[in-house]
C-alpha cells in the first residue's frame, strides 16, 4: 500500500533542526520524497507499522506535526502529478540507472 | 504470498553504489545522485564499472538481496550473496537425490516435460497468429516431433533418455526458430545458437535475456534455501548452477525467446543497436541493453495464474514458486515436481 507522509517540524528551540534530519532519515529509508517535506511510501502492513512507530519516537507531539494518508493498494490512480520533480513508482517502473 | 519487488539494473558505467540508513544511494560521474529503500528491491544486478561500497554489499547480503556483476556486455561474472540460508536438511535431500540417478531422472523428466510443452506452446501460437507469413508444415513438423518428445517422457525412460530427448526436442525447436522471426531482413536471423561469444544479433539477445533469466531463478532457488548448483539435469561442474540451469529449462522458451522474438518483430531493436568486434563477437549499445531490460521487467509483471496453485501471479514470481514446489517435492510433500507449463 501506498502511504503519504508529510510533517512540519518546529524550530522553536535548538532541537528542531536535529529532529527534522532524523524524521527526514527515517522517512528515506521507507519511501522516496516526492516534496521537501513529503514523501510516498510504499509499504506492507508490517513495514508500517515499524516505520510508523520509528517516526513517533521522533517527534515532538507538543511542537511538531505528522500526518499520514494511506492511499491503499491501488494508488497508481489516486496520484498526479505536474511540474518539476521526477518520482519513479517502485512498484512497476523499471528501475535502470 | 511473497511480493514481486523491484531489481535495480545500474548501467551507468562509473557508477558508485553506497548505503545510506536503508538506503540504497546511487551516484554518479555527474554528480547526480538518487536513493531507493532497500524493501522495494530484491536484488541489484550491476553491468561493468560499477563500484559498491563494502557496507552497501553487507547490508544487501543481510538483508536477503544478492547483488550480481555482469560485464558490460552482460557476462555474468560474480554475486553477493548472505550467509548460507535454510534448511541444512532440505539441501541434503537435495545432494541424495541428485547423487541418485534415478531419482534425478524422475525430476530431470518432469523438467524436460515441461521445457518441450512450453516449446512447442510457443511454435504453435505461432502458427495460429501468422499461418501466412511462416512456412506452416515446417512448424507443424517441429511440433508433432516435440509432441513425440514429450509422449515419450511420460513413460519411464532413464537420465541419458532423457538428456537425449531434450537434445532432440531443441534441435528441432531451434530449428525452426529462424521461422518465428517475421521481420524479414538481413541483420536479424538465426541459423542455430552460438554462444561464447554470440556470433549475430539474435543469438546476442538471447545470451544477454538468458543471463538475466539466470540471475533471477538463481536468487529465486537461493531464497527458498536450495543449492543452485547440485543440479539433476546438469550435473555438477565447478562453478556451474545446475539447478537454476535446470529450472532455467522450463522458462526458456516462453520467457526469454518470446521476449527476443517480439522485440525483434516489434521493432524495438534494430540493426543500428549492435556492434560487431573484429573477433566477430557481437554486443549491443547501452540503448539497446536498456530496452532489453525493460522489456524484461515488463515481461516479469505480466499476470498468468500458475497451473499448479492455480493462482495468479506475476510471470516473475513464477521462479520463487517453482523454487519452493521443488521444494515441497524433496521434502517428500509431493509425488512428483510439477514444472510450469505455459499456456
Amino acid at each position: 500500500m501506498l502511504v503519504l507522509v508529510s510533517y512540519d517540524v518546529s524550530f522553536e528551540d535548538p532541537s528542531g533542526k536535529r529532529r527534522l534530519r532524523r524524521i527526514a532519515k527515517v522517512c528515506e529509508s521507507y519511501g522516496q520524497r516526492v516534496q521537501y517535506s513529503v514523501f510516498e511510501c510504499v509499504v506492507d502492513p508490517a513495514q508500517w507499522t515499524k516505520f510508523k512507530d520509528l517516526l513517533l519516537k521522533e517527534y515532538d507531539a507538543d511542537k511538531d506535526s505528522l500526518r499520514f494518508y494511506f492511499l491503499g493498494k491501488n494508488w497508481q490512480r489516486r496520484v498526479e502529478h505536474h511540474g518539476v520533480g521526477v518520482s519513479y513508482d517502485p512498484e512497476n517502473d523499471v528501475l535502470i540507472m | 504470498m511473497k511480493k514481486l519487488l523491484n531489481t535495480l539494473y545500474v548501467t551507468s558505467q562509473g557508477s558508485y553504489l553506497s548505503k545510506d540508513g536503508e538506503c540504497i544511494v546511487v551516484r554518479f560521474e555527474s554528480g547526480e545522485k538518487k536513493r531507493f529503500p532497500v524493501h522495494i528491491l530484491d536484488g541489484v544486478v550491476c553491468f561493468g564499472n560499477v563500484l559498491c561500497s563494502p557496507f552497501l554489499l553487507g547490508h544487501c547480503a543481510d538483508r536477503g538481496l544478492s547483488v550480481s556483476f555482469l560485464t558490460e556486455r552482460g557476462r555474468y561474472l560474480a554475486a553477493v550473496h548472505g550467509p548460507q540460508s535454510g534448511n541444512i536438511l532440505l539441501r541434503r535431500e537435495q545432494y541424495r537425490k541428485a547423487d541418485d540417478l534415478q531419482a534425478s531422472a524422475m525430476i530431470a523428466r518432469s523438467i524436460i516435460a515441461g521445457k518441450v510443452t512450453n516449446s512447442r506452446t510457443v511454435l504453435k501460437r505461432c502458427i495460429r497468429d501468422y499461418p501466412d507469413r511462416i512456412d506452416q508444415d515446417r512448424v507443424k513438423a517441429a511440433v508433432s516431433i516435440l509432441d513425440g518428445c514429450a509422449h515419450r517422457l511420460r513413460s519411464n525412460v532413464t537420465l541419458d533418455e532423457a538428456r537425449g530427448l531434450e537434445g532432440l526436442a531443441a534441435n528441432t525447436y531451434f530449428g525452426v526458430f529462424d521461422q518465428l522471426i517475421l521481420r524479414k531482413d538481413e541483420s536479424f536471423f538465426f541459423n542455430g545458437r552460438v554462444r561464447r561469444p554470440p556470433l549475430d544479433n539474435v543469438n546476442c539477445l538471447l545470451s544477454f535475456v538468458y543471463t538475466l533469466l539466470t540471475h533471477d531463478i538463481r536468487s529465486a532457488l537461493e531464497a527458498s534455501g536450495l543449492d543452485p548448483q547440485a543440479g539433476f539435469l546438469h550435473r555438477d561442474r565447478s562453478g556451474r548452477p545446475g539447478l537454476a540451469l535446470d529450472m532455467m529449462e522450463e522458462f526458456r522458451s516462453f520467457m526469454a525467446d518470446r521476449l527476443v522474438l517480439s522485440l525483434i518483430n516489434r521493432g524495438e531493436v534494430v540493426e543500428k543497436g549492435f556492434m560487431v568486434k573484429e573477433s566477430g563477437a557481437v554486443f549491443m549499445n547501452d540503448e539497446t541493453r536498456k530496452t532489453v531490460l525493460s522489456a524484461w521487467q515488463k515481461r516479469k509483471s505480466t499476470e498468468v495464474i500458475h497451473p499448479f496453485i492455480k493462482e495468479r501471479i506475476p510471470l516473475g514470481l513464477a521462479f520463487h514458486v517453482q523454487a519452493k514446489l521443488m521444494n515441497r517435492y524433496l521434502r517428500g510433500e509431493l509425488d512428483g515436481y510439477p514444472p510450469f507449463f505455459w499456456k
